[in-house]
Parts: C-alpha cells; structure tokens; sequence
C-alpha cells in the first residue's frame, strides 16, 4: 500500500464517493420499506390507504366524537377533515394537547373494518396549530385578534 | 426606550458588520486589518449584547407595548421564565443565535494571533458577511423589538412546555455550539482564499470546533433528557427532525474534530477537513433553516410565516452555495497532504471520517426526504424511528468497533500494530454477547450487539493509557479516553433501555395496586395543588420493591395562559433504573390512568453524553494550556 500522495488523494476520494454512495443506497433501502405515509381522512375515503402499512393520519378530532372505553386506557374518537371522517381506535394516556375539535396525527395502520387502530397520538405542541387543510390564515386570524385585544 | 435602543444597536451592529466586509474586501490599501475590522468585530460583540441584553430586560419586566412580549410572556410567570422567555420564541431565538455569532466573531478577531494577517483579514471578512445577512434576517423579517399599539392588558403567556428549567440551558448551549461552528467555517473560507491550508490553520481552528463540539454535545445532552422528563413520553430521542437538525451538525462537527488533529499533527487530509469546516456550519444552518423556517411544526417552530422561510433559505443558498463554488475553485491549489498507511492512526480516522460521514448522510437524506417529496409530489410522508434506528444503529456499532483499535495505531505508519492489545476488550464483547444469550432475556439482535460493544468498548478506551505514566499522559489523550468511555457508557444505556424497559398502563382507584417490573405501585389518591402560573392534580403512589418503599408523586397541571395541560412526571433514580411514573386523566368512573416505565440503567445513556463533552473539554484544556506554556518558553527564549 504504498502509494504516492496523488494516488493517495484519488484513492481517499474514492473512498469517499463509496461512502457517499453507501449512504444513498443504505437511506434508499431505509426509505422504500421505513417511511410512513402522511394521510387525511379523504385520502382514505378516496381508498389511497393501503390496509396494514405504517400510516399518519392527520386531521381534527371531530367535536362530540371521544368516547372512553371499559378498561379506563383505550378511547375511540373521529378524526375529521371536514368532508371524510375515519375512526380511530387508541390505546395509553392521550397526549396533553389532544381535545375535540383540536389538530392531532395518529400514527398507526389502517384496519380492514376501516378502523384506525393508533399505537401513537401526537397532538401538535403548538395550541395554535391548525392541519394545513383547514387553513392555516384561520390559526394567524385568531392570533392576531387575541394579541390585538 | 429600551426596545429603541436595542433595535438601534443591532442597526448600529449591522452597519459595522458591512463596513468589516468592506475593509476585508478592499484588501491590504485600507492598511493593517487589525486598525478597522478588528475594532468593528469587537464592537458588534458588544451591541448584540446589549439588544440581547435589552430584550431580556423587556421580558424580565413584561412590557407589554413590545409586541414579541405580549405574544409571549405573562406578568404572572415565575422571574425565571420571563428571562428565559426571551429566547423562547422565534424571534428571540434568533436575535440569541445572532448575538452568539458576533460574540464569537469578536472573540475570533481578538484572540486569533497564529494566522498570516491576510488569512486573518479574509476569515474576519467571511465572519462579517455571515453577521451581515443574518443581521439583515432579524431586523427585516424577525425584528424582535417591534412595538405594539396599544399596548395590551395582558400578555399571552409562554408555551408552558417552555416553563422548565431546560430553557435556560439547552438553548443558549446548543446555539453556541452551533455558531461556534461558524468560526470554523470562517476560517476554512479564509484559507482557500489565500491559499493557507496548512497544519497551522488546523491549529488556529481545532480549539474552537473543540468548543463549539463541547457545547453542542452538551445541548444536545440536555436537550435529550429535558423532552424526556418533560414530554411524559418515557422516550428520549424521537429522531424529529428538529433533533435531527442538531444531530447534523454534531455529526459532522465530531468528523472536524478528528480530521482536524490529522492536520494539525501531520499536515494530511488538508482538502478534506476543509470540505468538512464548511459542512459542519453549513449543517447548522440548514438545521436552522429546518428549524425557523417553519416548514415543520413542532415545539421548536414558533411561527409560520412564508417570508420568513424563503429569506433562511437566501442565506443558506448563498453561504453554502458560495462555500462550496470557493471550494471547487481553489482544492486545486491545495497542497497534497502527507501519505500515509492504511493502516495507521490517520487510516482509523479516515475510516472514523467515512463512517460519520455515512450516518450524516443517511440522516440528511432521511429528515429532508419528506419535504423534497412534498414539494416534488405533493405526497406527505413522515420518516421516523424505524428508518433512522436501522439505517444508523449497525453503523454506530462499526464505529464504535473502530474505537477498539483506532486509538492504539501510530501516526503515519503502523509497521507492527500492537494488535494483542484488541484481544482483552473483544474477548470482553464476545463475553457480553455470550452473557446476554445465556440469560434468556429477549431482546433486539441490535440491543444485544449493543450491549457487547459498549463492554468491549468500556475496557478497549483505557487501553491508550496502559503502559504509560498516567501523569506524564497528555491532557488531550485523556480527554479522548473520556470521551470514547462516554460513548460506551451512552451506547449502553441506549441498549439498556431497548432491551429492559417495562411498562405498564393501567386505570386504578385510589387503594389500588400495579406492577411495573421488580416495583409494586400503590394508587394512594390526588390532592389539588396550586403553582404561581398553574393549579394541578397531584397523584400520590407509594412504590415498594422489597423492603425499599418511595413516594412518588406525579402531577397533571393546567396553565390559564396560554390555556394549556401538561404532565409532569414524577421520576426517581435508582443504582440500578429509573422509575417513570405519569398521571393521566380522570374516566369517569372515577379510576385514574397510570403510565409506569421502569427502565434499569436509563440514565447512562445522558452520563454517556456528559462524559464525552467533558472529554472534549479536557482535551481543549490541554491544548490551550499546552500552548500557552510553548508561547511563554518562547518568550523567555527570545528574552
């Protein structure tokens, strides 16, 4: 391995371009099997939900829909877009910023019944998130009027 | 007044920032560079200092008729989060990110004596074009002193995740090592300007991505630990991309580190750690640009606003873009660097090099995929743990089998490597590895790897001390022992909490019992109480393990303002675990819910951090203290 310091140079760049392909190839392979699906309530009515895949299910919990379940740690409630609706079937302590008509993604998989069964529920931090869909003007609107009074 | 004046101070900053970009551009006819731009660089210090030091003061008094004050504080809130209300906001954030930069532009103008003067001139203009557009971000598109009339009654209160104590040391730390890494930056394009890349520019940079790497290494540390109290999610690194965006620059901040010593002691990989230097800032300000664009919504994004994005992504566009155009025109000039054997120290740190550069990549890839689909597609995608934990976890564990024999190859050429010395700690993993079968346990193939590699790797970080009087050991092989036993002991940890951790939901009436691994959790019942800013429920559980029993008591509080709930986990530490314990809603049947986590040895994986920051900062000791100590020698020689 002697080599002079011009091979040297190539031999590290092309050690470098191997790495860098590396990590493409090894992302890619990550990516094709790994990425959940972001999807709303229409997008499942309109059947581009495959049943079984890792999804996010984005939306609004629909106003009136939570209702507690036996065992004191299950809820159901309806995530909303306006149009569709998809129910929601979810197991552990909501999180602190979840409550009806308020923004949430679910992260779970799409059941044949078309329940959506969530192992995860992220309620967006901020309390004046809104999903893009329902008009993120609305959010600033309502910001703005209470800095304002 | 005093918002006036800080606004007046951060134009007055910005003016010095460009008449410092000029004096670096007009070249050696405006004379000595230390007569204009130094002076300037100082003086920007002090006058983001003293905005930074203006907001404080406006939050600390709630002035309402401050617009970025009503949106965000409330006279009710405790005297410390009004202070650190002040940066936790957009705004804010920013105008602490800009005050950061300058500080260390000034710190960099006066402290830096070893560089040529027109290396010196060409780094400070590159600093002062970097303060001039961020100068330019903050007083056109997030002017943090704006007023507003009339002012209002009340304000509207702090994100009340934001109350904790972690807001006043994870940003502040996290954004100096971020724009610390601006330093480094600097002086990479001031060297391929004057075509001065060389071992001494190493040493001029090595000490400050040292300490920008310390302080980001802490951030990221504390950052980790505050979401996993504070979230009551028992996680304690979500792979969001806002964590991901102070991975990025951390990742390759740790790759500078170690190309940059290849520099400094044997003058190779001169165009690499270069590349790097830009890389590294470059990732900071993508992650800033991740981060404040608001092209993400998480905790970290306070605001939407179009403008504002498109303007972070002018500069990134411009310095990056410039940077790397810098770069493909003058690596020709770059002198070859000293050869050297695969298989000696500075072959182990290419590898090291190569390894990190790996995982940044896949995590670059990973976190801006789901945008470049969304802008490409319009299909929204999230990329989460499963991708990041496969994809970097086997990765992580290459390196740190790297970390077994790198340490213990010699410069340039390793005619014998003293490759005995690997048998004790791989004989330690493969025992590990053995144990964890042999216990029965059930656990991750990932976990159990995990667990193997950080004993081998525990024992392998002291081999670079064996043989050698501990006294006489340098400061800097110290502080690598340290850290590299800090990635053992965080990797173990890590390991630890895949594969041990026990958790248990459950409803329960007061009286109640749960168990959650070797703990039985008595439900004794809640009591209300009340804080300055939020009233609460206050569960009371007594846990009993054998004859040890503990009280726990975790709290559900709601804030007025803004009106917010949030959990407040009640967490003790154990020699041998935490015990995590949340307290849900009330059904109504009057059961309470409880979340219980008992998680053995979790707390390792933030030693784990500590210990590799402290490294860092033993080996930046040495090093300055080394050098010092060679300028006095050579004064009294000269003398």
């Amino acid at each position: 391995m002697t080599a002079s310091p011009k091979n040297q140079r190539l031999l590290l760049v092309a050690a470098a371009i191997v790495a860098l392909i590396g990590a493409t190839l090894l992302a890619m392979w990550g990516l094709s099997g790994k990425a959940a699906y972001f999807r709303t309530p229409q997008d499942i009515a309109a059947g581009r939900a495959d049943i079984g895949q890792p999804l996010r299910l984005g939306g609004m919990v629909k106003a009136g829909s939570v209702q507690k379940q036996p065992d004191g740690v299950s809820i159901r409630f309806v995530v909303t877009d306006g149009p569709a609706d998809v129910p929601v079937l979810f197991r552990g302590i909501v999180p602190d910023l979840f409550k009806e008509r308020g923004g949430v993604v679910a992260e779970g998989r799409l059941q044949k019944g078309g329940v959506f069964v969530a192992d995860n529920i992220l309620a967006k931090h901020d309390e004046r998130y809104m999903p893009p869909q329902m008009g993120n003007l609305q959010a600033e609107q309502k910001t703005r009027e209470t800095v304002q009074k | 007044m005093i918002a006036e004046a800080g606004l007046a101070a951060l134009w007055l900053a910005a003016a010095l920032a460009l008449l410092q970009l000029g004096v670096a551009l007009a070249g050696p006819r405006v004379g000595d560079v230390r007569s204009i731009a130094v002076p300037a660089a100082v003086a920007q210090g002090f006058l983001t200092l003293f905005a930074f030091a203006a907001l404080i003061a406006l939050f600390v008094r709630t002035d309402l008729s401050v617009q970025l004050v009503a949106a965000n504080s409330h006279s009710l809130k405790p005297f410390i989060y009004r202070f650190s209300g002040a940066w936790g906001n957009h705004e804010g954030s920013m105008l602490l990110w800009v005050t950061v930069l300058a500080v260390a532009g000034a710190a960099l103008a006066l402290l830096e004596r070893r560089l040529p003067a027109e290396t010196i001139r060409a780094t400070l203009g590159a600093q002062a074009a970097l303060a001039l557009g961020f100068f330019g971000f903050l007083l056109i598109a997030s002017n943090p002193f704006a007023r507003l009339y009339p002012a209002p009654a009340e304000g509207q209160g702090l994100n009340p995740l934001l109350q904790d104590p972690g807001l006043a040391f994870h940003p502040p730390t996290l954004y100096l090592g971020y724009v610390g890494l601006s330093v480094a930056f600097s002086l990479a394009v001031g060297a391929l300007i004057t075509r001065d890349v060389g071992p001494a520019l190493a040493r001029a940079m090595r000490p400050w991505v040292l300490g920008a790497w310390v302080l980001l290494t802490l951030g990221i540390t504390a950052g980790s630990y505050w979401a996993y109290y504070e979230l009551g999610w028992g996680g304690w690194w979500f792979w969001d991309p806002v964590e991901n965006a102070s991975l990025m620059p951390w990742l390759a901040a740790t790759a500078l580190l170690h190309s940059v010593n290849v520099l400094a002691a044997r003058g190779g990989l001169r165009a690499w750690t270069i590349m790097l230097a830009v890389v590294a800032f470059s990732m900071s300000m993508v992650g800033t640009f991740l981060v404040r664009s608001g092209i993400l919504t998480s905790v970290h994004s306070f605001a939407v606003d179009p403008r504002r994005g498109t303007f972070i992504l002018g500069l990134l566009v411009l310095y990056v873009g410039g940077a790397l155009a810098l770069f493909a025109w003058r690596v020709g000039t770059v002198r070859e660097g000293a050869r050297f054997k695969l298989v000696s120290r500075e072959g182990a740190l290419v590898a090291n090099n190569l390894l990190l550069s790996v995982i940044l990549g896949t995590v670059f890839v990973g976190t801006l995929y789901p945008i470049f689909v969304e802008a490409v597609a319009g299909e929204k995608i999230s990329v989460g743990p499963p991708y990041f934990n496969a994809v970097s976890g086997p990765i992580v564990l290459l390196l740190a089998l790297l970390l077994f024999i790198g340490p213990l190859l010699n410069w340039r050429v390793d005619r014998r490597p003293n490759l005995r010395r690997v048998a004790l700690p791989l004989g330690v993993a493969l025992l590990a590895l053995l144990a964890t079968i042999l216990s029965g346990a059930s656990m991750s193939l990932l976990a159990r790897l995990g667990l193997a590699t950080a004993a081998g790797l525990a024992v392998a970080s002291f081999l670079p001390l064996v043989g050698r009087s501990l006294r006489r050991a340098p400061l800097a092989t110290w502080g690598m022992v340290i850290s590299h036993l800090g990635v053992a002991v965080a990797i173990a940890g890590a390991a630890c909490d895949t594969a041990f951790t026990r958790e248990t939901l459950t409803a329960v009436r007061p009286g109640e019992t749960a168990i959650v691994g070797p703990w039985t959790v008595r439900f004794v019942g809640v009591d209300p109480v009340a804080g300055p800013n939020w009233t609460a429920v206050e569960g009371h559980l007594r846990a009993t393990r054998g004859d040890r029993s503990e009280r726990f008591d975790p709290q559900s509080r709601a804030f007025s303002d803004p009106p917010t709930e949030t959990s407040e986990a009640a967490i003790r530490t154990f020699a041998d675990g935490q015990l995590y314990t949340v307290l849900g809603r009330q059904e109504s049947d009057g059961r309470w819910q409880l979340r219980l986590w008992w998680k053995p040895f979790v707390t390792l994986i933030w030693l784990g951090g500590f210990l590799i920051a402290l490294g860092g900062a033993v080996a930046m000791l040495g090093r300055l203290w080394r050098e010092w100590r060679q300028r006095v020698r050579a004064r009294e020689a000269w003398a």
